[in-house]
């Protein structure tokens, strides 16, 4: 193995998906072979038989739905506002000056401790576990886009200057088109920690979602039901996370290495 | 009247942590007339890009001012084109839309802008790779496409701030040809700063040595070759003694900077 030297596509597939198996067979080897009880770790058969049960009898499938809804509804809302306030402050120091001491506070407030304060404020319907989501990756949106913007390289603002743009054209020309692949992959970031907050939110005080079925399995002392809601989630993550990267290779070819 | 004025501009870089400033140039004066092509020659450090900057208007100056056409310099803008040392095309941008970007920026119709972008594209000589994205372009071709985007802009005087340093020697001898091709046959005003003897008589009328930091103009030689100037000219005996000559100069400002560094030279 040489450093950096890329492999081939077919490769990279092959060897993804070699660690999922060393990974099932060890589980399955510590389950089936008896070395760890069932009563703290299900075995892969019995996770998937709980997982067909949860689906056909339990109605998994809305948990899933409104899991999902959640997490896409709390990220679209911190990015609909965090992105253009990122930009501002990366572009304007002015508006980094007035905002930045305050989002690098509330950025280190945790989303989770919130929590109680917003069942109080919002009880525990939707808005307070989209807000969960809003607290937990808005700043860190903000933060992340202004830095992207203001980081820009400035012989390439330099040189749009030269060629007669003015502020308006220096921010949509170069500033915003040179931070777009960063700022969509700030965002692929971000969504994944959107998934953690969801499933805190719906730990307490929810009566649906995969968070809540996992509370609720906690209770039954079903492992297998848990590890299959987890698993869930991280297909979820993988998928969003392909999409998201097929998107801006479509995107951005322009940013390629 | 002459086109750009350089009139006592003097530039000093204030200290950092509460050092003492650096005078990065003495109060310089230089004429550049319509049409003129003038290479400005000094050893690193010496203010080189400091005065191109400050004409650009992407520097301001601590003394004196930069007029055009009698109007003075307070920024940026589009009729002074610029050429930067380093890679500046846009690399989210095709070779063809870096070239239109000055004209879109004017307003320009869209067909107007790419009749320009062609012409320009056309000049370089880099027709086929209009829809390549720079980074797929060798430093030679990028810069090509630098200098075509900043005269698609039709700016009253192109500044070059050692536009081919980092070009190999072959590729920089065709480089100079063609910006000189160019001038020969558009006479855009054109103010080329370099460290390279050769290049600086090569393309120039004029060319105008500074001394070594902090820099001040210390001769101003006019370089009586004409045009077209084909590379063949390097050989002859004219630009040989003026070679000769430029590297005295340059050498005694070289030293100066290095010289306590040089055992008993
Ligand atoms: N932003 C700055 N702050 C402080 N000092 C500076 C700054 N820019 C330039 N200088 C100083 O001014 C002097 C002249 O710099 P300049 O870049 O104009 O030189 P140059 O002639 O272009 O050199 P080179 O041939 O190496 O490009 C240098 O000594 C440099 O250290
Ligand atoms: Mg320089």
């Amino acid at each position: 193995m040489k450093p950096l030297v890329p492999v081939s596509r077919a490769r990279k597939v092959a060897l993804g998906i070699a660690f999922f198996v060393v990974f099932v067979a060890a589980w399955s080897v510590a389950t089936l072979g008896g070395f760890v009880s069932k009563t703290f770790l299900a075995d892969p058969l019995t996770m998937l038989v709980e997982g067909w049960e949860l689906f056909a009898k339990h109605g998994f499938a809305y948990d899933v739905g409104i899991t999902v809804w959640r997490v896409l509804g709390g990220f679209v809302l911190a990015a609909l506002f965090g992105v253009p306030l990122g930009i501002a402050m990366g572009a304007f120091k002015p508006v980094e000056a007035f905002f930045e001491p305050f989002v690098s506070f509330a950025r280190y407030l945790p989303a989770s401790a919130f929590i109680p304060l917003l069942i109080l404020w919002a009880g525990i319907g939707e808005a307070q576990k989209l807000l969960v989501i809003f607290i937990g990756v808005f700043f860190q949106i903000v933060l992340m886009v202004a830095v992207t913007v203001g980081s820009t390289r400035r012989d390439l603002v330099e040189a749009a200057y030269t060629l007669g743009a003015g502020p308006r054209g220096i921010v949509r020309r170069v500033l915003l088109p040179s931070a777009s692949p960063q700022i969509a992959e700030t965002l692929r970031l971000v969504l994944g920690w959107a998934w953690t907050y969801v499933i805190v939110a719906e730990l307490i005080g929810a009566s649906s979602g995969i968070g809540h079925m996992i509370t609720d399995s906690q209770a039954l002392l079903n492992t297998g039901q848990i590890i299959f809601g987890i698993i869930m989630i991280g297909l979820i993550g993988l998928v969003s996370d392909f999409a998201f990267k097929w998107a801006n290779q479509r995107m951005y070819p322009w940013a390629l290495h | 009247m002459s086109k750009l004025v350089i009139d006592g501009v003097g530039r000093t870089f204030p200290g950092v942590h509460g050092g003492a400033p650096t005078l990065a140039l003495t109060p310089v004066s230089l004429a550049v007339a319509d049409n003129d092509f003038i290479t400005i020659l000094g050893p690193s450090g010496c203010g080189k890009s400091t005065l191109l900057r400050i004409v650009a208007g992407l520097d301001r100056p601590t003394e004196g001012r930069v007029l055009l056409d009698g109007a003075e310099v307070s920024g940026p803008g589009a009729d002074r084109g610029m050429v930067f040392q380093s890679y500046t095309l846009f690399p989210w941008l095709t070779i063809e839309e870096n070239v239109r970007f000055g004209l879109r920026e004017k307003g320009l119709p869209v067909a107007e802008q790419a009749s320009i972008a062609r012409h320009w594209i056309r000049k370089v000589g880099l027709e086929g790779f209009e829809r390549h994205y720079p980074k797929m372009l060798s430093g030679g071709m990028q810069q090509r496409t630098a200098i075509a985007r900043a005269l698609a802009n039709a700016p009253k005087i192109l500044l070059l701030d050692e536009p081919f340093g980092a070009l190999d020697h072959q590729t920089r001898g065709l480089m100079q040809e063609l910006l000189l091709a160019i001038w020969e046959s558009e006479k855009t005003t054109v103010l080329f700063v370099t460290h390279d003897i050769e290049e600086a008589i090569f393309m120039a009328s004029r060319v105008v040595v500074m001394s070594a930091r902090p820099g001040r103009i210390k001769a101003d030689v006019a370089v009586p070759i004409a045009h077209p100037r084909l590379y063949t000219v390097k050989t002859t005996p004219a630009f040989s003694s003026l070679k000769a000559r430029l590297t005295e100069e340059i050498r005694a400002e070289a030293l100066k900077v290095e010289g306590a560094a040089l055992p008993g030279d």
